[in-house]
């Protein structure tokens, strides 16, 4: 018998013992970020004069970044290059990049010295600069990314719109504006679909040109004009193992049957793109002659070879193998281990290979930024789970109705 | 699908066209420095490391500066001090390697590059290259990202980062409000007694040190450090011993901003990359489109 699926919200009770840990980790987080605000940059964080980026830039903005990619290139795949065949793995891909790209933006305003003068970005912005362009690109996806969560948003309300007392008067405007938003979302969908692409493909690889200014204070191993491919090729790389990581996780948190079928298919692209980014990061290493560093024994270079190692070698192998295709828990492994591995690449590039020519005072993050970090994660996770159970966005498998007559689904899903 | 192929192509037609026609940000810095420019010669051989110009920069900063007694003590030199939010110049000890230094003191600070890596890396635009070669920060447009220190090859400015509120950028500004911009001499060189640092124009000063090194060629390695590296600098110095071993950072003769600038303009100025891989997706959307809808 054929399944069809329809994305609907999740009933669950949203409270489990993972959630109270989240919750615990969470307010720990928000109670660090109070201290940053009230107190400083320096009350809360390790951060020096020398060392002026520490994780909030390394992990929650270049890795959130990084991780967050299961957005745009799940909606390539499936509205770019017409592959219908995954159009379940969509609307979680595009709701996890939205939450992420959300907390990219927060991790900034934390790190920011003088963050209420972020306006300045656009208004003032110099165009030579490289973190002004992945300023823009960044605030714009995101504008971006909330657009295109919007006909979820419209399929869940519209004609569900129920205030009550005196703010019922307001129920008919709204409902009119949602159905405004659908029809015109229904036509122009296409286009915010490949400014997501476009603006990605451009922040993700500058990302990768933000340390070159930097020169000799990077270390070489990660110092390469083709930083910009490299973090490209590795977005492409991370987008896909992050959508099936969050697949195999959040069926088994919300008890549901994993859609395994679609994910092999889509484990099947992770092997030849992992190759391509490999092939660029070992023949750079080549031609640049940077394996000479590797017969020293430090920090960078051990980093650096757990980063190849399990973070791309490895995995690679993995996603080759058809028993691990097979197997939920080999393929989460595999997975898992390319975020690692990309995830480690920007926390390589931003704070391992930073190696500034006057060290007074070596950086180690502080409880403050990692409770910080932490707690974004945390708050993260609780909020995929109560969006995913307001609104229709993860499928689950209807028996014996026809897809198309039942349902026309609007905007992203068209 | 409820859109026709037609106003498909229109509506990326406009696209293009909007993207295209958007203008590169306005308050992009000009390198505007004057041939004339200024500098300070720094002879790290006359130096006495007195320390008077740190007491000096203090006070017309408006910095914490003590009692100017204190700075005779000699001590401070026994561990390595870098300029930072509560002194724009500080001067170390370094060992002599030959027999007519007991040892080296070095002045720091920025150097004031003619293709300043903070300038090309700031977000907004708060750091500009003057016509007189001064690199200064604008308080009134910073965000307080910190690029800039990221980007600066001679790990020069510095944050308040104990200030919740307005932290500031920290850096030598070359005196510019109170006295270069006036063409008169930084108060560092008015205090320095020895005449270790010789103030004037760029090109002069070069004249001067290489006329120096000629003359003494066994006090001087034939070197002026800052003529060409990073692509030049206005501050520009002169030692007895390799300026490695005097604490200056190995940083080549390419300014900084080579590596991105180019990157940042073919994408910027242009819009080229971008605007040709919307239209290559949106081309491939398209044809992919029409295939569904012959199969339907
Ligand atoms: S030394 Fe550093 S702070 Fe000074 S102008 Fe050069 S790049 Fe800017
Ligand atoms: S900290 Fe201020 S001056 Fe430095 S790059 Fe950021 S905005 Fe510019
Ligand atoms: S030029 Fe002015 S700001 Fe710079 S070190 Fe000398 S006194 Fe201080």
């Amino acid at each position: 018998m054929e399944e069809y699926f329809k994305p609907q919200p999740i009933k669950r009770p949203f409270l489990s013992k993972g959630v109270i840990i989240l919750l615990i980790l969470a307010a720990n987080g928000i109670i660090w970020s109070i201290l940053r605000f009230g107190f400083g940059l320096g009350a809360v964080t390790n951060l020096n004069n020398q060392f002026p980026w520490g994780i909030w830039i390394g992990l929650d903005v270049a890795a959130g970044v990084a991780l967050a990619a299961g957005g745009f290139t799940t909606s390539a795949l499936v509205h770019i290059f017409y592959r219908e065949d995954f159009h379940v793995l969509v609307r979680p891909a595009i709701m996890t990049a939205m939450l992420g790209y959300t907390f990219v933006g927060l991790g900034v305003m934390f790190d920011l010295g003088r963050y209420y003068n972020i306006w300045h970005v656009p208004i003032m912005g110099n165009s030579n600069s490289v973190l002004f362009e992945v300023g823009i690109c960044v605030m714009t996806y995101l504008a971006t990314l909330y657009v295109e969560f919007f006909p979820i948003v419209n399929e869940r309300f519209i004609g569900r719109v129920h205030l009550k007392g005196i703010l019922k008067f307001l129920n008919k405007p709204i409902d009119g504006f949602l159905r405004f938003a659908d029809s015109f979302l229904g036509k122009t969908m296409f286009f915010f679909i490949i400014l997501g692409v476009v603006l990605s493909c451009l922040h993700q690889s500058s990302l990768g040109t933000l340390m070159l200014i930097a020169g000799k204070k990077v270390h070489p191993l990660w110092q390469t004009p083709i930083s910009p491919l490299l973090f490209l090729l590795s977005a492409f790389s991370v987008g896909f193992p992050m959508v099936i990581m969050e697949s195999l996780t959040a069926s088994r948190s919300l008890g549901l049957k994993p859609e395994m079928d679609v994910l092999r298919k889509l484990a099947r692209f992770i092997g030849p793109i992992l190759s391509v980014y490999l092939a660029f990061k070992l023949g750079d290493m080549v031609i640049r002659g940077t394996y000479v560093y590797l017969n020293e024994i430090n920090l960078q270079t051990i980093m650096w070879v757990i980063e190849i190692l399990f973070g791309v070698i490895i995995p690679l192998r993995m996603f080759f193998w058809d028993k691990v295709l097979h197997s939920r828990t080999l393929l989460y492994i595999a997975s898992l281990l390319v975020i690692f591995g990309v995830a480690l690449n920007r926390f390589n590039v931003f704070i391992i290979a930073y190696k500034p020519p006057y060290i007074l005072q070596q950086y180690w993050p502080s409880i403050g930024e990692i409770s910080v970090t932490v707690g974004f994660i945390a708050i993260e996770i609780l909020l995929y789970r109560a969006l995913v159970m307001i609104f229709p966005v993860i499928s689950v498998p209807l028996k014996g109705v026809s897809a198309k007559a039942k349902y026309a689904i609007r905007g992203v899903i068209q | 699908m409820s859109q026709s192929r037609r106003s498909f192509l229109k509506a990326m037609g406009t696209v293009s066209l909007t993207a295209v026609g958007a203008k590169e940000s306005k308050a992009t810095p000009k390198n505007v420095v004057s041939d004339d420019r200024l500098g300070v010669l720094v002879d790290t051989t006359v130096c006495i490391g007195c320390r008077q110009c740190e007491y000096a920069c203090k006070v017309e900063h408006g910095l914490p500066a003590g009692n100017i007694d204190d700075y005779s003590d000699r001590s401070v030199f026994e561990t390595m001090r870098r300029p930072d939010h509560t002194a724009l110049t500080v001067v170390n000890e370094y060992p002599a390697e030959n027999s007519r230094q007991q040892s080296v003191t070095v002045k720091v600070q920025c150097m004031h590059c003619d293709h300043p890596a903070c300038v090309s890396a700031c977000i907004v635009g708060a750091f500009t290259k003057q016509e007189n070669g001064a690199v200064i920060w604008d308080e009134g447009r910073c965000i307080g990202c910190r690029y800039c220190m990221v980007a600066c090859p001679f790990q020069i400015p510095a944050f308040e980062f104990d200030k919740t509120i307005q932290p500031r950028i920290m850096k030598c500004d070359f005196c510019y409000e109170t006295r270069t911009s006036k063409g008169l001499p930084t108060a560092c060189v008015e205090a320095c007694p020895t005449e270790a640092l010789t103030f004037g124009k760029r090109y002069e000063l070069i004249q001067i040190a290489h006329e120096r090194i000629r003359k003494n060629p066994e006090r001087y390695i034939d070197h002026v450090f800052g003529e060409h590296e990073v692509g030049g600098t206005s501050w520009l110095y002169l030692g007895g011993q390799e300026f490695l071993r005097l604490g200056f950072p190995d940083v080549g003769t390419n300014p900084a901003p080579g590596a991105t600038e180019p990157i940042q303009h073919a994408i910027f100025k242009f819009f080229v990359p971008p605007v040709a891989l919307y239209a290559l997706l949106g081309g491939i959307m398209w044809l992919g489109k029409q295939s569904s809808e012959e199969e339907e």
